[in-house]
């Protein structure tokens, strides 16, 4: 209750001013689209009670035609002039456009000069004013596929692009929503969160060092898996043939942050390991990278799989937090420095 | 006016007009035209994508079994398409086929996606463009009309006005708006039932899938499919409603989008008693597809071997944000037939990005390349589009003559699709005939006939599946090894279109590959050769239709137009509506001759 008092005080309108013009499939959008619990048009149209009356703009959901008309409130939120209070939501991961000249790697509509207006021009802009900024997906989170070795846009995630230690108008960290794409309901439900927040009626949301809601993210794959129990009886699949515990051909999942198999995909069905698709880390810092070849089984895996007879629960709590603390964190090469780093070798010739 | 007897000065009145971004697709796109608001008509168009991502350049050295997780990520709204396509590539590579229960479930899977995408994005997406709200900002007189003319299908459908249609497609507050999207979600729970989430898929690998194949997964499937055929058959309705009314409402709406027939399918659906995935028999399991691949030019079919096509295709700068790889290694000289392989053909390109300032003046303005197909028989590099993926896949497919299924089957001229009866519909024949045109209504129209006909594939491929568990065939993947070198190419229908994906293994880690989906041959910019882009030529000779001037223009013909391909630019496109700058008003002789 006390969290509740210590708030600013409640919102009663709000935007959202969703972005997905960062290096992106626009999956997290069409993901949104997916949730039932609760769904978008449930949020929209004010039928959750208690909620702030909720303006959305977003590319794919827009009844606008595009262009200008569907930029107006960007355009006044960057210069300080919208209505009510907004929350950015970014999809995508943020290029480094430092690195290339007169060029750019992503955009968002024009500038005044009629040229692409980069994604990081409106980062900087829209960022401090916003009263919460939400990184949408993995990409958006860490960096994701785009900014995997060997990449050429330098790109990475939100956090390290505004700084880790970034705060909103409104006081608040960046709030990551991992996955790739998002969970939908993952999604909705840290949103309606924040609403709740906005309006008064919640404490500020429960976040992680790595900035995830803590119970959407504080479990692993593995202890949410009911193929687990054939981990503890050492009863591995050999193959993608067998219905048992795949941790042997391939699934990261005692060591990554999820709650996919808990959750099931949406409306509670599919998931991951516990449909038969192994657990490829999406959801962590350290995807794609320290999670491949996928196929391949992960070294932790066998370790910890081969102590089953002997030295049980504690030691094997150990082995794996030490790997989770290593896929918990980016590789090296995401940054906001004026270098290419990803092992790259560029020819435009900056 | 026209009663200026004295010194005609006519005024043309040629407007810049851009909307970027573009509202209501998948990525970065933008429309930059310019109208002529004296002829109400679009004279020239330029498309461009603000994005570039680079999957082509860091897929190279990594392990060719990450090639399908890796490549979903491509598109946020078809990825297991990419997956999918991705396998089958692979496959090629590794030479290993799938169990036949495997090569159903991936069928089912890509079913799902083909029902759940055509319905978000024609429901939720471009028919925003014909609904009510958008309809009377844009040709109130034609909102006046609607209100008054009966639907003909409002036995089928419920809905007594085509104006009663246009409101219950009004953003979030529509019956069928809202309808639609809990339909998308159902058909995307039968989708994570076979492929596992989506809209990156968890259980395909190459070699098969992880799904756990008992009948309670067919079941659970077939349920929901079930739940959908009765919004399916009232949408064929509502749609043919819709469309025809604007053609008798609009004359001459037929221009709108029109362009050359030049459409290109890549087949779809394999069927497991035919398909061995070795490219040297392709040209024989490619027609046993259940969608067949096929290339048509001015409404003639060309070809429907997919090893045509594949030597047929390649990939043109002119306007992108590239160098040229004429000096770059060759990867394939010749295929395993031992057809030469162009140098500008996947197998052999180099991306190598070259960021620059927009040009949209005789410079580059995109970066998206320009796939073209060479046609040996003209010498020409045709701009194949794909109709938003449907409107080729129907038309292929019915001329083709190939496909005969119980639920779905070709005529020569139509396909007719076959759907039981269901809770509040009698069972029913749908037939798809070819349209006289290749334009923006036949597009939108295609695309609920290919929903039906997904539907009636899926329940086909139920039978099978099941029929395979039941016989106690349940093996759903086959093992293999990476060879040190080796090609492989993947052919398949994302759902907006064509698919292919080109891979080259060297020392057992990818050293080349390159996926072509759809929005690359329908959003390319302006190519070496001078010939423009799909969306660029559709758009430009379109007739205005909308009833606003420069100052409060919409450019809803031209939306529709664009929309009408379905764009979906992650895979590779960017309008912009300036506020109506007035690009020259001038004494034009040629203009003028033809300003009244």
């Amino acid at each position: 209750m006390s969290d509740v008092d210590a708030m600013m005080p409640a919102i009663d309108e709000i935007h959202i001013l969703w972005i997905s013009e960062g290096m992106s499939c626009d999956g997290d959008s069409i993901s949104v689209t997916a949730a039932a619990q609760p769904s978008i048009e449930d949020v929209v149209l004010g039928l959750i009670p208690g909620l702030p009356k909720v303006h959305l703009h977003n590319k794919v959901l827009s009844p606008k035609v595009g262009g200008e008309d569907f930029l107006a409130p960007f355009r006044a939120a960057a210069r300080g002039e919208l209505d009510a209070p907004f929350v950015l939501v970014v999809e995508g991961s943020i290029p480094n456009e430092q690195i290339n000249g007169d060029g750019y790697w992503t955009s968002f509509g024009n500038d005044d000069a009629g040229d692409p207006k980069p994604l990081n021009d409106w980062l900087d802009e829209l960022a401090p004013k916003a009263w919460g900024v939400v990184a949408a997906g993995t990409c958006a989170t860490f960096g994701g596929i785009h900014a995997m070795a060997g990449n050429p846009t330098g790109c990475m995630g939100l956090a390290d692009y505004l700084g880790w230690d970034f705060r909103s108008a409104g006081g608040l960290p960046i709030v990551n929503i991992p996955g790739c794409p998002v969970q939908p309901d993952n999604f909705m439900e840290t949103l309606t969160w924040l609403l709740y927040q906005a309006a008064g009626l919640a404490p500020v949301i429960p976040l992680d060092d790595q900035l995830r809601p803590t119970w959407l993210f504080g479990k692993t794959v593995h202890e949410g898996c009911d193929r687990a129990g054939y981990y503890e009886q050492g009863d591995f699949a050999k193959d993608y043939n067998s219905p048992k515990c795949q941790v042997k051909i391939g699934c990261w999942g005692p060591v990554v942050n999820c709650n996919v198999t808990k959750r099931g995909w949406m409306g509670g069905i599919g998931g991951c390991p516990n449909v038969g698709g192994i657990c490829i880390g999406c959801t962590m810092p350290g995807f794609p990278d320290k999670f491949m070849p996928f196929m391949d089984a992960p070294p932790g895996g066998s370790v910890s799989s081969a102590m089953l007879g002997g030295v049980y629960g504690p030691m094997i709590r150990l082995l794996r937090g030490i790997t989770n603390k290593t896929v918990n964190k980016e590789p090296k090469w995401r940054h906001n420095r004026a270098e290419l780093t990803s092992g790259y070798d560029p020819r435009w010739g900056n | 006016m026209a009663t200026t007897p004295e010194r005609i000065k006519p005024k043309v009145n040629v407007v810049d007009m851009s909307w970027d971004p573009i509202t209501r697709i998948v990525g970065n796109l933008g429309i930059y035209t310019k109208i002529d608001f004296d002829k109400q008509e679009v004279l020239t168009c330029k498309s461009t994508s603000s994005i570039f991502r680079g999957y082509s350049v860091f897929m190279k050295g990594k392990d060719p079994r990450d090639a399908g997780f890796i490549t979903s990520r491509i598109c946020g709204i078809c990825g297991d398409n990419h997956t999918t396509c991705s396998n089958y590539a692979q496959q090629m590579a590794y030479g290993v086929k799938p169990p036949p229960l495997a090569d159903w479930i991936v069928n089912l899977g890509e079913a799902a996606e083909y029902i759940f995408d055509h319905t978000l994005f024609q429901d939720n997406l471009v028919f925003v463009d014909f609904c009510e709200q958008m309809v009377r900002e844009t040709n109130p007189d034609l909102l006046a009309k609607a209100e008054t003319t009966p639907a003909p299908r409002a036995d089928q459908h419920g809905y007594a006005t085509i104006a009663d249609i246009m409101r219950a497609f009004n953003p979030f507050e529509g019956a069928i708006y809202k309808e639609a999207l809990v339909l998308s979600r159902l058909a995307r729970e039968m989708f994570c039932l076979m492929e596992g989430r989506h809209v990156h898929p968890s259980t395909l690998y190459p070699g098969g899938v992880g799904t756990v194949a008992t009948p309670q997964l067919f079941t659970d499937y077939l349920v929901r499919l079930l739940r959908c055929l009765d919004f399916i058959k009232q949408g064929v309705a509502l749609n043919d409603d819709i469309f025809d009314f604007f053609y008798e409402a609009l004359p001459g709406y037929e221009e709108v989008g029109r362009r050359r027939i030049l459409l290109g399918c890549w087949g779809a659906f394999n069927n497991p008693e035919h398909v061995d995935y070795q490219y040297r028999n392709m040209s024989s399991w490619g027609n046993e597809m259940f969608v067949t691949p096929g290339i048509i030019v001015d409404g003639k079919l060309i070809t429907t071997d997919l090893v045509d096509i594949n030597l047929g295709i390649r990939i043109l700068l002119g306007s992108s944000y590239y160098s040229d790889w004429e000096q770059e290694e060759m990867f394939v000289t010749h295929d395993p037939l031992g057809n030469p392989v162009d140098r500008r053909h996947p197998w052999n390109q180099t991306t190598l990005p070259r960021p620059q300032k927009r040009d949209l003046e005789g410079g580059n303005y995109s970066w998206v390349m320009s796939p073209r197909w060479y046609d040996k028989r003209t010498d020409e590099h045709l701009a194949l589009d794909t109709g938003g993926g449907a409107l080729a896949r129907l038309w292929v497919t019915a001329l083709a003559g190939k496909v005969d299924t119980p639920y779905v089957k070709s005529t020569g001229s139509s396909v007719l699709i076959n759907l039981p009866k269901t809770a509040t519909t009698p069972e029913s024949t749908l037939e798809w005939k070819i349209p006289q045109w290749s334009n923006a209504l036949e597009r939108d129209r295609a695309r609920m006939y290919f929903i039906a006909y997904a539907a009636a594939m899926a329940l086909y491929f139920v039978e099978q599946g099941l029929r395979e568990v039941r016989a106690g065939h349940t093996k759903t993947f086959e093992d293999f090894d990476v060879p040190d070198d080796a090609i492989g190419c993947g052919f398949h229908e994302a759902v907006r279109g064509l698919l292919s994906h080109h891979m080259v293994i060297r020392d057992g880690k990818i050293a080349n590959y390159h996926p072509y989906p759809p929005t690359p041959w329908n959003g390319s910019p302006t190519d070496s050769y001078g010939t423009p882009g799909p969306y660029e030529d559709a758009v430009a000779g379109t007739p205005i239709f909308e009833q606003n001037g420069p100052d409060d223009f919409k450019g809803i013909d031209i939306m529709r137009t664009v929309r009408s391909f379905d764009p979906c630019l992650p895979c590779g496109v960017h309008m912009y509506l300036g506020k109506g700058k007035t690009l020259q008003t001038q004494h034009s002789p040629m203009f003028g001759a033809q300003t009244g």
